[in-house]
């Protein structure tokens, strides 16, 4: 190939590359302009630190939202992660490669199930189930059943990546191991896991991303109450359902404070996104 | 030469996109003459019923409707985004400014409870105490020893409007209450959980739920029409000053007999007005 059809091809692709690049700038710069204003004349504190959200009589204070999506975050992470990082470890140093062919693909399938059939799944089974069994304020619909769907529908995240992980770990690492005389369970938690681990965390991280994210699954398990929790029983409503559930009939500062929840989302993901970074940088180097 | 190079690239990328969005936007199709309607989910169903009915009347018109929530249909209507702008509650005062409102029905907003539920009928007051959650138990109303699941629409919506004016008359619905976003998924909440009692629009009331009788009236279709069943909210067209041309003659189709035979047959009301 010619080198000028080398340079055309690669201008090409840099102008898509910086297409995404530009998508990403001009929806953070607008959600921006039409939230943060708000945001600064209610104050930042009173927006963030308020658990009064009654936007008709103008009071709009988020922090039932924010505790709401971190409880599920955390939630989703206690059944995902020994779930996806036991499955990891399954696969990756346990399973002979004709189990491996069948169980991989199948989780990785999970990632193309819709939300929505999630959020379905669970207002049919998992909710009469905690309702029945549980009980609690939400009946069923409640912090503990967003996070038994969340954790399902977050785990080929957690699974793939760890998986990357755990493979990128050099053989000898394993061999010199097992040659001083430890076992197999003993390599993988002493030595492969230990040398993992980063790129583990990271894919945690980002599966919380994704549960934080999510929007259509929870808004149909979680019951949107605007309450704090006491209990993994409670109904609480999270910052994405508050959007997704008031947009269509906000005007006004309502509908600028819901544009504020999302300018308080977007940090909250950034961090999350930028900590993954942060976790995989220093694997590397 | 080479960061030239990108600019240049970069500022064909960007133009080109704005190519596409305008040309996507631009284009009409002209063959038809358009109404476009927009506006609340609630009265979305029946609207398209009408749009379908006129079609049939007057095969030169086509009419587009779309569901966003009775604020979108409000604000459409005043930019002239849209040609009506459908609205499922009162217009508050700001909002009326040059526009031109025209009720084309009445629907019945049903308080309803699981079949297995014993309770068949509440007072305003009792509906008023649970929402507010200052009754908390079936019991105390006389069913069974449970607590109670109030379920609620969102803030905003025209339903929820209704509900707030007619039954709860300045107190506030609990916090704790479940929202849901339409009135489907509400009845889907009522549906499944035994000890839940919700509110919806009386046109979409199947067998899977039962209707409770507000201060002792049930929400038949005699009692609405005879105006003994109060729970009731208006449904509305909006336009943008006086309609005229084809709008106009959208509406009055609305208003007139064929119109109006199609809404009462999905158990709405006609206007009061009228």
């Amino acid at each position: 190939m010619s080198p000028t059809k080398d340079r055309f091809i690669s201008s090409i692709l840099f102008a898509i590359a910086s297409f995404s690049i530009t998508a990403l700038f001009v929806i953070g710069l607008f959600i921006f302009i039409e939230g943060f204003p708000i945001i600064l004349r209610i104050g930042i504190g009173k927006f963030i630190l308020s658990t009064d959200w009654s936007p008709l009589e103008g009071r709009f204070g988020i922090l039932s939202m924010i505790v709401g999506s971190l409880c599920v975050a955390v939630g989703t992470l206690i059944v995902a992660v020994p779930l996806g990082v036991g499955c990891a470890i399954y696969l990756s140093e346990f399973a002979s490669k004709r189990t491996v062919a069948i169980i991989k693909p199948a989780i990785e399938l999970l990632f193309a199930i819709p939300s929505v059939v999630y959020g379905f799944v669970g207002v049919l089974f998992i909710v009469p189930f905690v309702r029945t069994h549980l009980g609690g304020q939400g009946h069923g619909f409640c912090i503990l059943t967003a996070s038994v769907v969340l954790g399902i529908m977050v785990l080929p995240v957690i699974v793939g990546m760890s998986i990357d992980a755990l493979q990128a770990v050099p053989k000898v690492y394993r061999d010199g191991s097992l040659a001083l005389g430890a076992t197999k369970w003993q390599t993988t938690t002493m030595v492969t896991l230990r040398a993992a681990r980063s790129g583990i965390l990271a894919g945690v991280i980002l599966g919380m991303a994704n549960a934080i994210g999510e929007t259509m699954a929870v808004i149909m398990v979680i019951g949107n109450a605007v309450v704090m929790p006491n209990s993994p029983l409670d109904s609480v409503r999270t910052l994405t359902s508050n959007i997704a559930l008031e947009m269509g009939y906000a005007t006004g500062e309502h509908r600028q404070a819901l544009f504020a929840t999302g300018v308080v989302l977007f940090v909250i993901i950034m961090i999350l996104n930028a900590m993954t970074r942060y976790v995989t940088r220093k694997r590397i180097a | 030469m080479r960061s030239k190079m990108k600019t240049v690239i970069l500022a064909i990328a960007f133009l080109s996109v704005a190519l596409c969005l305008d040309s996507g936007c631009g284009k009409r199709q002209d063959r038809h003459a358009r109404i476009r309607i927009s506006g609340s989910t609630s009265v979305f169903p029946f609207v398209e019923m009408l749009a379908e009915a006129y079609e049939k009347l007057r095969p030169d018109i086509q009419v587009d409707v779309q569901a966003g929530g009775s604020t979108v249909g409000i604000i459409s209507a005043r930019d002239e985004l849209c040609d009506i702008g459908t609205s499922s509650r009162q217009l508050h005062e700001e909002e009326k400014n040059g526009l031109k409102i025209t009720e084309i029905a009445r629907d019945g907003i049903a308080i309803i409870v699981h079949p297995s539920n014993h309770v068949d009928s509440l007072s305003t007051e009792q509906i008023r105490d649970i929402y507010s959650h200052r009754i908390t138990s079936w019991k105390e109303i006389g069913g069974d020893d449970a607590s109670i699941a109030f379920v609620t629409r969102e803030e905003g919506s025209g339903t929820r409007g209704a509900f707030c004016s007619i039954i709860m008359k300045g107190v506030k619905i609990a916090t704790r209450g479940l929202v849901q976003d339409s009135n489907g998924s509400v009845r889907e909440v009522v549906v499944t959980s035994p000890y839940a009692i919700g509110y919806i629009s009386l046109a979409l009331v199947n067998e899977k739920v039962k209707t409770i009788a507000v201060d002792g009236v049930s929400p038949t279709h005699e009692n609405l029409v005879n105006g003994k069943y109060g729970v009731v909210r208006p449904f509305l067209f909006v336009v943008k000053g006086e309609p005229e041309g084809q709008v106009k003659s959208f509406i009055d189709f609305v208003l007139g007999e064929e119109g109006q035979k199609v809404l009462t047959k999905e158990g709405l009301l006609s206007p009061l007005n009228k």
